[in-house]
This record gives structure tokens, C-alpha cells and sequence, in this order.
């Protein structure tokens, strides 16, 4: 079965089709919404975003010129918003302390345990890494984004893309290290 | 890459994380799979950017996903929203995109005779047209005459494979014509040439008239 492609689904909303609407939105809202929710780290201000980066995907269809993906150009739209949002509400941007407790839903048994548990603590380390870090981690392994894309998303050139995807993986295995965990690298 | 230096890297490694995603190009894919193949080293090192791989899904999976609200406050917002008239010109580029998209690749194989592709491109082109000429209207309003498909008096044309997307533009707007529908069978496209119903001899002068244009590969009127 062939389904309706986003850049089609692009043009019909251009046109004022709500059904495409619901179409890209069921396609594509929970990994906007987890994009930006790693960003802002609250569940509340990633649902409200999610509902704004789609008016203006919305609003801008008719402007959609088709150099990147749709999925690429969402998350551009959902990374302006969170960014703009955190920007917009410094008290509640959180400490990195803070930020870490809410993404650790373990209790101390529970971190004893995942302390056997390498994977599982990967998983936290991969918490543990600043935003940026931890944007650009997602975007590449979650995201499936190409190098290319991860530039026109963070705005940044393709080189720049490469090293600090290189350091976010280097912290991490720092991170790992602080946990008990050396990997040998770097 | 000299692996004895652990903090030495190459552009190689810096492409495993893509490397693991799928998201390499076929050239570096090729690189890095040689770089692999030869270096023991940096393979245990990708095993290790397969497992953040793995995870980080995993993370991202675990996070969970917006309630229902969310799609209702959407569109209450999208329902807030000035109306807008669905765009006849952006209906058009809506139709083309399908066009190529019901291609599978196996079928644009075996159909890429030169005509068809003639087809195609005029198809892309006009698309073009349409939507920088919806670029630059912004919205419609409702009471625009020119969207209502039904209404006027109207030509079937096929443009010839030679025109350029400036070509089209310039043959439509010194004519004051309007793609209504198309791409068609044979990449015809039914335009408008008045807003209004015309009698057959004046359709007919006019069809004769622009028959002339060099951009008119095929014109004959039609309901």
C-alpha cells in the first residue's frame, strides 16, 4: 500500500485541507513532541509547543519549498519553539541537578540496580548530557536525520555538525566513566 | 587512522554515528565499510556507537507522547485562524506532487520515454508557477471568481516540452489565463480563459490566437 507522501500532504494543507492536517499530525506529533520535551524537559510546555510548531506548519505550508524533508523542517519550526519558550520563561528553566531528577524516575534501589545494568546506564549518561549535546545526539541516532540535515536544524555548518556530535559522544564516555564504566574510548 | 593514539580521530570516525544511523551518503558509506573492514580498532569502537544508537532510541521511546489534547487544541487554534479559500494554484501543485509520487520507481523506469519525461517536467514547472504565484498573493479571499473551477470559459493545452517555467509564466499572465485542473492524461492542463462563458466563434478566435504562441504544443477548447 503506498501512503500519501508528506511533501503531498505539504500542498494539501497549503490548501486549506484539514484532513491532511490530522494526517501529518498522527504521523509525526510524538516525535515532535519527544524532540521538544528533550529540549525543555517539562511535559506540560511540550504538549503546548507541539500544538503551536503545527499551526505554524499550518500557517507556512503554502511557503514549504520542498529543500528539505517535512520531518526536517518540523523540527527546525519545534527546536526555534523550545528554545524560544525556554528563552521566554528563565525561571523555569531548570538546574542541570534538577533537570537530571526529572529524567531519573529511579529510586536508590533502583539506581543500585541499573548500576549492573550497562545499558541502563547509558541510557542515564545519555540524561546527563547538556542540551546541546543531547539535541544533537537525538537528532542523529532518534531522528535519523544526515549530517546535512542536522545542520539546516541547528543552524550550523556540516563540520561543526561533526565535531560536536564527536564531543557529545567523547562527555558521554566521560560520563560513563564517572559511573564505573570505561569503555576504552576516548 | 593511527589507533594507538586513542584521542586521535578521522573524518571516519566522526562518521559512525551516521554510519550506524543509515544516514550516510553510498560513497561514505563505502569509506567508512573499508575503514571497517581494515581497522579493528575503530570496529570496536562502532560497536560502541551502535549501543548509544540502541539506546538513545530506547530513551526517546520511553518519553512517551502527548495526550489528545493536544491535537484539539491544534486544531481549535487552526479553527481560530482566518479562512482561507483552498487555493486553486496550490491544489494544482498539490496534484503534480501526487503526479510523481504515484511513480513507483520501477514504473519510471520502464516509462522514461522522452515524452513522458517531457510530461513530468512541464508538470514540475508549472507547479512552480503556481506556487510563486501563490507566494507572492498570500492568502485568497473568499470572494475571489477566478478558484471556482466551474466557471468560464475554458481551453485544454499542452505546453511544448521546450518552455521554460518563465516561458509559461509570461504566455499566462500576458494572456490573463488560469491553470485550472491538471496535470491530465497526455500532461494536458485545462485553462481559463475568460471568467465568464464566451460564445464558441470568440473561444475559437482566442484559441486560435494563442495556438500562435511558441509555449502551445497542442490548444483546443472544452467544457
Amino acid at each position: 500500500m503506498q501512503t500519501t507522501s508528506d511533501e503531498v500532504l505539504i500542498a494539501r494543507i497549503a490548501g486549506g485541507d484539514r484532513l491532511a492536517m490530522q494526517v501529518l499530525f498522527a504521523r509525526h506529533h510524538v516525535r515532535v513532541y519527544r524532540f521538544v520535551l528533550r529540549l525543555v524537559r517539562n511535559e506540560a510546555t511540550a504538549e503546548d509547543l507541539i500544538s503551536e510548531v503545527f499551526l505554524d506548519v499550518w500557517r507556512q505550508a503554502g511557503k514549504f519549498e520542498g529543500r528539505s524533508a517535512v520531518s526536517t523542517w518540523m523540527l527546525s519550526i519545534a527546536r526555534f519553539k523550545a528554545l524560544s519558550a525556554l528563552r521566554r520563561r528563565p525561571e523555569q528553566e531548570l538546574d542541570e541537578d534538577a533537570a537530571e531528577q526529572i529524567e531519573d524516575h529511579s529510586d536508590d534501589p533502583e539506581v543500585a540496580l541499573a548500576k549492573k545494568d550497562k545499558a541502563a546506564v547509558l541510557r542515564k549518561a545519555l540524561s546527563k548530557l547538556s542540551a546541546e549535546h543531547r539535541e544533537i545526539v537525538d537528532l542523529v541516532y532518534y531522528h535519523e536525520k544526515s549530517v546535512e540535515e542536522v545542520a539546516g536544524i541547528v543552524g550550523i555548518p556540516e563540520a561543526t555538525v561533526k565535531t560536536r556530535m564527536f564531543y557529545a559522544r567523547k562527555k558521554l564516555s566521560e560520563i560513563l566513566k564517572e559511573q564505573g564504566i570505561d569503555r576504552g574510548w576516548p | 587512522m593511527n589507533t594507538k593514539n586513542k584521542e586521535a580521530h578521522s573524518d571516519i570516525e566522526e562518521l559512525l554515528p551516521w554510519h550506524a544511523a543509515g544516514t550516510l551518503s553510498r560513497r561514505d558509506t563505502q569509506r567508512v565499510e573499508e575503514a571497517l573492514a581494515r581497522d579493528p580498532e575503530l570496529a570496536r569502537r562502532f560497536a560502541m556507537v551502535r549501543e548509544e544508537l540502541g539506546e538513545t532510541i530506547l530513551l526517546n521511546e520511553t518519553l512517551g507522547a502527548p495526550s489528545g489534547h493536544a491535537m484539539e487544541k491544534l486544531f481549535a487554534k487552526i479553527d481560530a485562524e482566518p479562512a482561507r479559500k483552498q487555493a486553486t494554484s496550490l491544489n494544482l501543485s498539490a496534484r503534480v506532487t501526487e503526479f510523481f509520487a504515484g511513480f513507483s520507481p520501477r514504473t519510471l523506469a520502464y516509462a522514461g520515454s522522452a515524452a513522458a519525461l517531457a510530461i513530468l517536467l512541464q508538470a514540475g514547472i508549472i507547479a512552480s508557477v503556481m506556487i510563486k504565484e501563490k507566494s507572492a498573493d498570500g492568502y485568497e479571499t473568499a470572494s475571489a471568481p477566478s478558484t471556482d473551477p466551474g466557471v468560464g470559459a475554458f481551453t485544454l493545452i499542452r505546453f511544448a516540452p521546450q518552455a521554460s517555467s518563465d516561458d509559461i509564466t509570461k504566455f499566462l499572465e500576458a494572456n490573463k489565463l488560469q491553470v485550472a485542473a491538471g496535470p491530465m492524461s497526455g500532461g494536458l492542463y485545462k485553462v481559463r480563459v475568460a471568467v465568464t462563458g464566451l460564445p464558441k466563434a470568440e473561444l475559437a478566435r482566442i484559441v486560435k490566437k494563442l495556438q500562435e504562441d511558441k509555449v502551445v504544443g497542442f490548444i483546443a477548447t472544452t467544457e
